[in-house]
This record gives C-alpha cells, sequence and structure tokens, in this order.
C-alpha cells in the first residue's frame, strides 16, 4: 500500500466522477498541490460513477441544472467521451403531454433544442416502440451518453501531468482531524495528510466521510433499479455504443437505452429503498460493488409488463436475457440539488456530493471555482450546502424527504406542490389562531405559512367578477380563488399576515456598522431608526440578497430575511465579519416573531390599540420604533412588501398570540382579514413589481438589470463596487420589466395562466436573447387583481424594455400576447407609492 | 419425457465472506443456485424442449426459496414446488428424504420422472450427498461429476472428466445424474420468461422432519488477503508486472 503524503493543500476524498473531475479543475486554477484518496482501486473504486447508466438529457425544469448539465456536455465533449444519441421523452397521457408542452416552453427560455413529435415521427426514430400507446413526446436531439469512468481517468491523469497531484487509491480514511472549527488534517490506513481544506467527493459515503469531521451531508443513498437485457437482436449491426434515441417513458418512470448490444431497462417506479450511508457493505464484502446492491426483482417485476408493452417485439424475443441486473444506489438530496460548497459546520470542509453523471464535471468546475476565486460561472446558490436550516440536516428529514422524492424523479411536479412528509416543525405562536381560520400552510424551510384562509372563502363571491377562477386544472391545483379576494380585500380594507416564518438576525459589536455597509449596496450609516431595503452583491456585482435591515442602536442592527434564503444570506454575512471578533451575528429566528398590518385602514386598526403617534407625520414611512400595543412592547417598522399603509410589527415569540388577538379583535371594526403569503409573497408583489430572490434576483443579473440601482452610489467600498461602478456606464443588457398577459378573444374557460418560467416570445414567436445570451423568461407570474391583469416579471433584452411593447408568453403549448406595462422599477399599481406614504 | 431438477437457494457471495456467528451474513448478498444447478436447470429446459413433456423444479429451503424457484420457471421450467423450511438449513440425509418424498408424491400423481437433475454439490455446504442419496432412496442409478449428458430412448449417456480423459455411462431411465458447471451454456431470462414465471403453479409443502444425520457446527474463513483488487500500474509501465503475474499463474512460461 502507498504511503499517503504529509503535507497537501487539498485533500480530496473520493475518486468518482466528481473528484477526479475536482482535481482537474482546481490544477487547472492553480492549485499545485492536490492529494485525491479512495477506498477502492482505480479506475473504478466502487461508488456510483462506476454503475451510472451514462446518459444525459439536457433539460430540467431547473435553470441551474440546466445549466451545469450544459457546462458538463461540453466538458465530456472535450475529453472526446461524448456520444450524441438523440432523447425522447414519451407521453402515454393527456396529462403528461401537457407537462411535455410545459416543458417545451421552459426548454425555449432555458436555449435547449426540443421538438414536440406525434406516435408517427417518435416510431420513425425508435421504430421498435409500440406507438399505439403514446399519446406523444418530447425530443431532445442534443440527448447522449459519456464514458464517465474514461472522462474521470483523462482528467486525473491531466491534473497528474501537471504536477499538481498524487493519487493514492485503497485507503481507508479514519478520520479528520479539527481544530478550532477548521480542518486540519485527513487520517488514513496509510498515514496522516496535513490539509487546510478538505473535499468531500464520496457519493453516498459522504454522510460518513463528513461526519469524521463532525459535519453533515445531507443526502440518502437510494436504490435505483436496472436491467441489461440482451443480445438485442436489432443492435447486433449497429456500430458503437448507441445508435438509437434514449426513450424515456415518462408515464411508468421508466427509461429504455442501448447500451452496445443490449438494452438497459431502467426505473423510477418501485418503492423507494432508502439505504443508510451506514449500511453500505464493504468493498470486500460485495458480490459485485459497494454500489451495486443485490437485485431485488420483487420490486421491478411489477414494471417488466410497462417495458415490453412499449418494446414488445424487442424485449419479447425470448432470445434476449437479462444478463446484468442491480439495485444500484444514487444520491437524494431534501430538495433535490446538489450539496456544493464549504459546510457551514466546520471551516475548510467542503462538499462536492449528490451529483448525477449529467451534472459532475461542472458541479466540480464550479466547486474548484469558489474554492480559488470565490465565484462560480455558473450560478449554484439553490445546491450551495450552506443553505439547510439545521433540521434539514437531521437524518429522518433527509430520509424523509428522499422517500418521497424517489417517485417524482420523472413524476410531473407541480412548480407549487407541497410535501407531505416532514412537516409541521416550526409553526408561528399564531399557528392556532390561524388553524381555526382555516388556514391552508404551504412550507418553506420547515415553516408552515398560510397560503390563504378558508374563512375568507365568502370574499370569493363579494368581489365576484374580480377574482378569476381558473378552469384548467393544473392552474388552479395548489391555488384558490380566495388568494385573489384577500388580496382584494386588503387593498380596501386591512390584512393580517403571519410572518413568523422570517429569518431574523442581530448584527451587533463595535464594527456593526462598517460589517454591514461592507456587504450592503445601500447606505447603512443611517440614523437609529431608519429602515433600509438593500442588495448584497458578489464582487461581480452579481445579486447575492436583497434584505431589509433596521437600526436599532448605534452598533445595534436587526437584519430581516426570507425563510427560503435565510441561512444562505446568514452565512454571506459571516463569511464577511471581520476577523478580529469586532461584529457579530446572531440568528434570533426563534425569538421574534413579526405580524404584517397593511391596508388603508392598518393605521385606523394600529391607532386604535395603541396611544402611540401611528400619524402619517409622526411615524414616517421607512422608520422603526418602540410602540405599545396594548399591554404588549412592540418593535413597528413601516414598510410594506405589499404596496400599503401599514407595519411590519416584531414581538418576542412569546407575545405573538396575544398581538395578534389584540390586532384581530381590533380589526373588526375596520375590515380587517388575515391575508396569506399568496397574496403577499406574489399578487401584491406583483402589482407592485417587487422582486424577489432566487427569481427576479440571482447572481446571473446586476443591479441595474434589476433596476434596483440608486442615484449615487454610496462613497464607502463595498463588495461589488467596483463592478457596479463599471456596469453604470453603459446600458444593462436586460432589464426587469413587468408585463401584462392580453387574453382578449380568448374564452375564459380556455386560458391558460403562466405560473413561472414559461418563454416570452417576440410577436414572431422567437426566443429573445440579450447580449449575454440570457434568454426571456417568466421569473414570477401571477394574478394583479387590483389591475384586472395576470402579471409576469422578466428581464427583456434593454431594446425591448420599452413601456408598450408588444410580445408573446408561451404557456402549456398556447401562446399569449402580453405587453410590457413597466420597463424597469415600477409598478402597474399606484406607482407613486401614495398608498404606502399615506 | 419427465425431468425433475432439484435446486438449493444459496448466499451470492462476492469477495470476502462475512461470518454472523455459524453462519454467512447475508445482510448485503443477493441469493442464487448454484452453477451446477443453473447447468442442471438449462439442461431440464432443452431436455423437454427436444424430447416434449414436463419439467418441474423442486427446492427444500425456506420460504425466500421462491425466488430461485421463480427463477428457473422463468428460464422455461413449467412448474415448482417448495418444501419450506422455518428457515434452519437441513443436511444432507434430511433434504435426500424431503426431495424423495416430493418425487414419491409426484410421481403418484403424473408419472415417473425420466431423469432427477442435481447440482453435483452444493456451492456452499458441499456434501456431494443429496443426488446419491436420493437415487438410493428411490432405487435408482445414480451419476455424478457430469459435463455432458444426452438422451436416447430409455437411455441416457452421461460422461464426466477424470483427468485426461472422459468416463462415459450409460444408464437406464429413470435414473439420477449430477451435473457440474460447464455441461451447457445457460439462459438468461428473457422478459416474457419472467412475467410468465410470475403466474406459473408454485406448490407448497412443509417438511416431513425426522432425524437430521449430520449438522453444522460452525464456519471459519481462511486466512487470506481480504483485499481482492490489486492495482498492477497502470499504462505501458504495468506491462513487466502483468507478465510477471501471467507466469506466476502458468499462464506464459518464461
Amino acid at each position: 500500500m502507498s504511503e499517503v503524503p504529509a503535507e497537501a493543500n487539498v485533500v480530496i476524498i473520493g475518486a468518482g466522477i466528481v473528484g477526479n473531475s475536482l482535481a482537474w479543475h482546481l490544477a487547472q486554477l492553480g492549485e499545485t498541490s492536490i492529494v485525491v484518496v479512495d477506498n477502492g482501486p482505480l479506475p473504478n473504486p466502487g461508488g456510483s460513477t462506476g454503475h451510472a447508466s451514462n446518459f444525459l438529457f439536457p433539460f430540467e425544469h431547473s435553470l441551474m441544472m440546466t445549466q451545469l448539465t450544459r457546462d458538463s456536455v461540453r466538458q465530456y465533449k472535450a475529453l472526446g467521451v461524448f456520444t450524441e444519441s438523440g432523447g425522447i421523452e414519451v407521453a402515454r397521457t393527456e396529462a403528461r403531454m401537457q407537462e411535455l408542452r410545459r416543458k417545451q416552453s421552459t426548454a425555449k427560455a432555458w436555449d435547449i433544442e426540443s421538438h414536440l413529435l406525434g406516435p408517427e415521427e417518435i416510431k420513425k426514430l425508435v421504430p421498435y416502440i409500440n406507438d399505439e400507446l403514446l399519446v406523444g413526446g418530447l425530443s431532445f436531439p442534443r440527448t447522449g451518453v459519456v464514458d464517465s469512468l474514461r472522462a474521470g481517468t483523462v482528467m486525473r491523469e491531466g491534473a497528474q501531468q501537471l504536477g499538481a497531484l498524487t493519487v493514492v487509491g485503497n485507503v481507508e480514511v479514519e478520520g479528520i482531524d479539527v481544530a478550532g472549527g477548521r480542518v486540519r488534517a485527513v487520517r488514513t490506513d496509510a498515514g496522516t495528510v496535513r490539509a487546510g481544506r478538505v473535499v468531500v467527493c464520496c457519493g453516498v459515503w459522504s454522510p460518513r466521510v463528513a461526519r469524521l469531521a463532525g459535519a453533515h451531508i445531507p443526502l440518502s443513498p437510494a436504490v435505483h433499479q436496472m436491467v441489461s437485457v440482451g443480445p438485442i437482436a436489432l443492435f447486433e449491426g449497429t456500430e458503437g455504443e448507441i445508435s438509437y434515441p434514449i426513450v424515456r417513458d415518462m408515464d411508468t418512470y421508466m427509461y429504455e437505452r442501448q447500451h452496445g448490444a443490449d438494452m438497459e431497462v431502467g426505473s423510477y417506479a418501485h418503492r423507494p429503498i432508502l439505504v443508510d450511508p451506514d449500511d453500505i457493505p464493504s468493498i470486500a464484502a460485495s458480490a459485485l460493488s459497494p454500489t451495486e446492491l443485490p437485485f431485488t426483482s420483487e420490486d421491478f417485476d411489477p414494471q417488466l409488463a410497462d417495458a415490453l408493452e412499449l418494446m414488445p417485439q424487442l424485449l419479447g424475443d425470448e432470445k434476449a436475457g437479462v444478463r446484468y441486473a442491480i439495485n444500484g444506489l444514487i444520491s437524494l438530496t431534501p430538495d433535490g440539488h446538489p450539496l456544493m460548497g464549504e459546510s457551514p459546520e466546520v471551516g475548510g470542509l467542503w462538499s462536492a456530493a449528490a451529483s448525477w453523471i449529467k451534472e459532475a464535471p461542472a458541479i466540480a468546475r464550479a466547486v474548484a471555482e469558489w474554492m480559488t476565486v470565490g465565484r462560480s460561472e455558473i450560478d449554484c446558490h439553490e445546491a450551495d450546502i450552506a443553505r439547510f436550516h439545521p433540521h434539514q440536516r437531521t437524518r429522518a428529514h433527509v430520509k424523509a424527504r428522499a422517500d418521497e422524492a424517489f417517485n417524482k424523479t420523472y413524476g410531473i411536479v407541480h412548480p407549487a406542490e407541497q410535501w407531505d412528509s416532514s412537516r409541521g416543525l416550526r409553526r408561528s405562536p399564531v399557528h392556532d389562531r390561524t388553524e381555526a381560520l382555516g388556514a391552508v400552510y404551504f412550507e418553506t424551510a420547515g415553516w408552515e405559512r398560510p397560503q390563504w384562509y378558508a374563512s375568507n372563502e365568502r370574499l370569493v363571491d363579494l368581489y365576484g367578477d374580480r377574482v378569476v377562477r381558473r378552469a384548467a386544472e393544473w392552474d388552479a391545483r395548489w391555488y384558490s380563488p380566495i388568494v385573489e379576494a384577500e388580496h382584494l380585500a386588503m387593498r380596501d380594507g386591512a390584512g393580517l399576515v403571519d410572518l413568523g416564518a422570517f429569518c431574523v438576525m442581530d448584527v451587533g459589536g463595535p464594527s456593526a456598522l462598517e460589517t454591514l455597509n461592507r456587504v450592503a449596496v445601500a447606505q447603512m450609516d443611517v440614523p437609529v431608526g431608519r429602515v433600509v431595503y438593500t442588495p448584497f452583491l458578489d464582487e461581480e456585482g452579481g445579486l447575492r440578497a436583497d434584505l431589509t435591515v433596521m437600526r436599532l442602536g448605534d452598533s445595534s442592527f436587526r437584519v430581516v430575511t426570507g425563510a427560503g434564503v435565510g441561512m444562505l444570506d446568514r452565512q454571506w454575512l459571516v463569511d464577511h465579519l471581520p476577523d478580529d471578533g469586532s461584529a457579530h451575528v446572531t440568528d434570533v429566528t426563534s425569538g421574534w416573531t413579526t405580524l404584517g398590518l397593511w391596508g388603508p385602514r392598518a393605521r385606523d386598526v394600529l391607532a386604535s390599540v395603541t396611544t402611540d403617534d401611528v400619524t402619517h407625520g409622526g411615524f414616517r414611512f421607512g422608520t422603526c420604533r418602540w410602540i405599545e400595543v396594548g399591554d404588549l412592547d412592540v418593535l413597528a417598522s413601516r414598510i410594506s412588501y405589499v404596496g400599503e399603509l401599514g407595519w411590519e410589527l416584531y414581538v418576542p415569540t412569546d407575545n405573538g398570540a396575544a398581538l395578534w388577538d389584540e390586532l384581530a379583535g381590533a380589526g373588526q371594526a375596520h375590515g380587517l382579514v388575515p391575508v396569506g403569503i399568496g397574496v403577499y409573497g406574489t399578487t401584491a408583489r406583483l402589482e407592485k413589481g417587487y422582486r424577489a430572490y432566487g427569481h427576479e434576483l440571482t447572481p446571473d443579473y446586476t443591479l441595474c438589470e434589476a433596476g434596483l440601482h440608486r442615484k449615487a452610489v454610496k462613497r464607502q467600498d463595498f463588495v461589488g463596487r467596483a463592478a457596479h461602478l463599471a456596469e453604470r456606464s453603459t446600458p444593462p443588457p436586460a432589464t426587469l420589466c413587468t408585463l401584462t398577459v392580453d387574453y382578449h378573444g380568448v374564452p375564459a374557460g380556455e386560458r391558460r395562466y403562466p405560473l413561472g418560467h414559461e418563454a416570452i416570445l417576440s410577436e414572431e414567436g422567437e426566443p429573445l436573447e440579450d447580449a449575454k445570451g440570457r434568454r426571456s423568461f417568466a421569473t414570477s407570474a401571477g394574478a394583479g387583481p387590483s389591475v384586472g391583469s395576470h402579471l409576469l416579471l422578466a428581464y427583456l433584452p434593454t431594446h425591448l424594455a420599452v413601456r408598450g411593447t408588444r410580445l408573446q408568453v408561451e404557456c402549456m403549448g398556447e401562446r399569449y400576447p402580453v405587453e410590457v406595462a413597466v420597463a424597469g422599477n415600477g409598478a402597474v399599481l399606484d406607482p407613486g407609492n401614495e398608498r404606502m406614504r399615506a | 419425457m419427465r425431468v425433475l431438477v432439484c435446486i438449493k437457494r444459496v448466499p451470492a457471495v462476492g469477495g470476502r465472506i462475512v461470518l454472523d456467528g455459524a453462519d454467512i451474513d447475508t445482510r448485503f448478498l443477493g441469493f442464487t443456485m448454484s452453477p451446477h444447478e443453473e447447468c442442471a436447470v438449462e439442461e431440464a429446459v432443452r431436455l423437454v424442449t427436444a424430447h416434449g413433456g414436463e419439467s418441474v423444479v423442486v427446492s427444500v429451503g425456506p420460504p425466500e426459496s421462491e425466488e430461485q424457484l421463480r427463477y428457473a420457471l422463468s428460464l422455461g421450467v413449467e412448474r415448482a414446488v417448495l418444501v419450506e423450511t422455518d428457515g434452519g438449513e437441513l443436511g444432507p440425509r434430511a433434504t435426500a428424504r424431503e426431495l424423495a418424498a416430493v418425487v414419491g408424491a409426484e410421481e403418484g400423481s403424473g408419472g415417473t420422472f425420466d431423469l432427477l437433475l442435481f447440482g453435483n454439490e452444493a456451492p456452499d455446504s458441499g456434501d456431494f450427498q443429496v443426488g446419491i442419496r436420493v437415487a438410493e432412496a428411490l432405487g435408482r442409478p445414480c451419476v455424478s461429476g457430469v459435463k455432458q449428458l444426452s438422451v436416447e430412448g430409455g437411455t441416457a449417456v452421461a460422461m464426466r472428466d477424470r483427468g485426461r480423459g472422459m468416463e462415459v455411462y450409460r444408464v437406464r431411465l429413470p435414473a439420477a445424474v449430477a451435473v457440474k458447471e460447464g455441461l451447457n451454456l445457460p439462459r438468461y431470462p428473457s422478459l416474457p420468461g419472467r412475467l410468465k414465471a410470475k403466474s406459473k403453479p408454485l406448490a407448497r409443502r412443509s417438511v416431513l422432519g425426522g432425524d437430521d444425520g449430520l449438522r453444522k457446527v460452525g464456519l471459519r474463513v481462511p486466512d487470506g488477503d481480504a483485499r481482492g483488487t490489486q492495482s498492477l500500474g497502470t499504462g505501458p509501465d504495468a506491462a513487466t508486472r502483468v507478465v510477471e503475474v501471467l507466469e506466476e499463474l502458468g499462464v506464459l512460461t518464461p
């Protein structure tokens, strides 16, 4: 056995496709001292790379995943291991056909070639398919297969040739030494290697390896069953590995992929079979490899008939046998995204895990970029391992979500679809109040948030035709016309919103101001009692966060952000704290709860329960201070994300229910209704053109493009300032606009409503692309009840960002005219913000 | 022609065998029948395809042995009989007694089996006894270690390796034959075969019980290199070492 080197800059644990690729990219980026260790022998140490079916469909609903696949294909092509085969997702049902039309619209936005095909056209490409079963299909001609083991070998050897890499196989990692919260060394049975950075690229073993350092990598190994049937007579005359398009039989959750003389038949239809990382057998104890577990035919057999039905002659050939069958292990995560980046728990411990073959080299490149230049070309914030709240890292949560997610792999998943498992973990103190009002809860980061209230059903009739009744089941799924009625009631009177899910962080210490000013675009040196909305940027000027900050004292700030991005924002702050400890961040989310009170009557409600001055002159917009509400001490902040007069009211969590009761009681005389997140997060927000992080705001776009730049740039330096100054001197390539959908002439029963990610096209039906090659799509979509339009936000090439420009949106195969209602920052409702400043 | 083939459910061990008390640790293992028995099943299917008639597969073992019986059915055997144990392993004497009883019962209703086929020995216990004991109990001739088999009229011709030559036996049917891997090349199950196997008849019987004779006391894994794979190097540099290993193995002569 070889000894490991005594010292390295980076130790990569795991020599699968990710580890090898990471070594290559780090070497490319100038890293000179890398050690790769693996428990198994090279080139196939026994992880999931070794049994992957190795095909890459280029499209996913997630833009990030699509971009990662695109980059991986580029890399595989450069390595000479990519074979384009084409691929077709076939539909046996009308519901699936609708899903394929939805995919096609988004594929246009993601710049992925796709073609809707009829059964006969599919038959021409796949002569052995039973086209009588099919409604149609969506073809992705750029689909292909790769040799991932070869790719890994070439990249590993490339890094070795650069003199940057030492590879040691057949060594067991026995420990990871941590001191002072940072990684120091990796202990193996072949010696100890000191290193300040350790990257866990261990696929299904990653949780086990991370635990050696006291950290979590929240994934669960899960079985994916695959059989290989051959020899297939038709394939005997074909050259190379693959000559026919890969077929995804979406409705049966299966795929059929030629591999030489065999047809590989894989399934995501069987029961979820999760394996604890601690229960994966050792290499020695495995019959095939640790990640190729014994095939359990009773799980697969129910799907055999489906495969036979689709390809009756080819798979029904009595001379073709099942030559290989495995329960292959893959990695599943709680939200389906990979696990990338530095652990928020242990400094210097990095993760590059939960990757499929189709993303692996791109994930490796992005992690290498994070480790060296600090920013990846592809925005991967959705895959940042720092995104998890503590409960999301528990084994039970990971297992519950992996179990639920497995059969969604080929499923039709609605963008608003809710999880059944692992619910009710975080409840605001007014939960029993909202529950009594018939709240329908949607989950974010474990929080149960009222999306709308059944108690407001009566408002639907009250508002009559101003509330849209969506005819299509898909459009109406996970939605209620009550949302729009609540919206109108709030704009007419007042609404009370449970905002308990807010992530609240206090920043304090002597350097608190300097720290915040260093990350915030907006001026933080404001009088105590001011509330400031500010984005954070990265060094390249990409948008990293948007949040509000209350200055509570000279060196005391309260930062409020959304639950979904809370942990990422927290990490960004922590990463930018001064080394000398003169500023600190404290997550006080659990200590405080927030109620939103907004609407033209909000002041009447609040004034009736407080003796403090809440008049417009006495409590200015954009300020915060302590007031008494009944017998409660309340931090009131006069801002609004819904475009109405009102306040965010902060109290210690134990006062939350009492505050709700006080306001709800007083509100009865003023038409106060409970209002859900459907209004807060979508309808009211879109009418005001407010941008949301992760939708409009991502590192792919800049302040000027988002229209969030101010007249002047503050004099203090801040992260991204230079890049921002540079972009201000030229017109932005894209400009965020609010669009209205024109349903003129379309009967109400036939209208389809965009829900987000639909392509925006020219009037001629061509995709729109800006100077940076980014295509236009609906970043957010929803009803605008007060303006009587369905609203979209979309980045348009700047020359099209002109009020009145006529374009189209493609939704479920239909195209509707849209018009630019607002170009840049602004609102379709109350553009002068008179309602808020009343 | 009627053929009965006997199989045993055994762990599909890979690299190193891990023990769990007196048994093999099967937590991470699948189950299979032995390569000998796969050949016996293949031969049964071929004989019935060529001569007509019926094949029956029998196993004595735990309820999960259905998996191996269904596998045999997916290859073309018509029906199966499972003599269910409570999970404990029977010794060769008890196994033979149970199998002989199945043969008796099956022949009572369906006529004599021309051939009883066995794997030469079980891959786990390796007793080399069951086929011979069943033949003895039924008073039929038995040839073991068979690598070639043909049937003509009422006679079977069975051949087995004997050093540099072959021993050839002619036996009048009905007879018992214990075969070895290499007899034929077993087929893989086709997808239609697997589907059909799900609905083919499988009868369950319970063990008669009685004196077991031989009992397993324990297992021991011999010492040896635990690692299954050793890298000899990469690229042209490895060539010298590869030649050395091939010479050590006697594949090449120096």
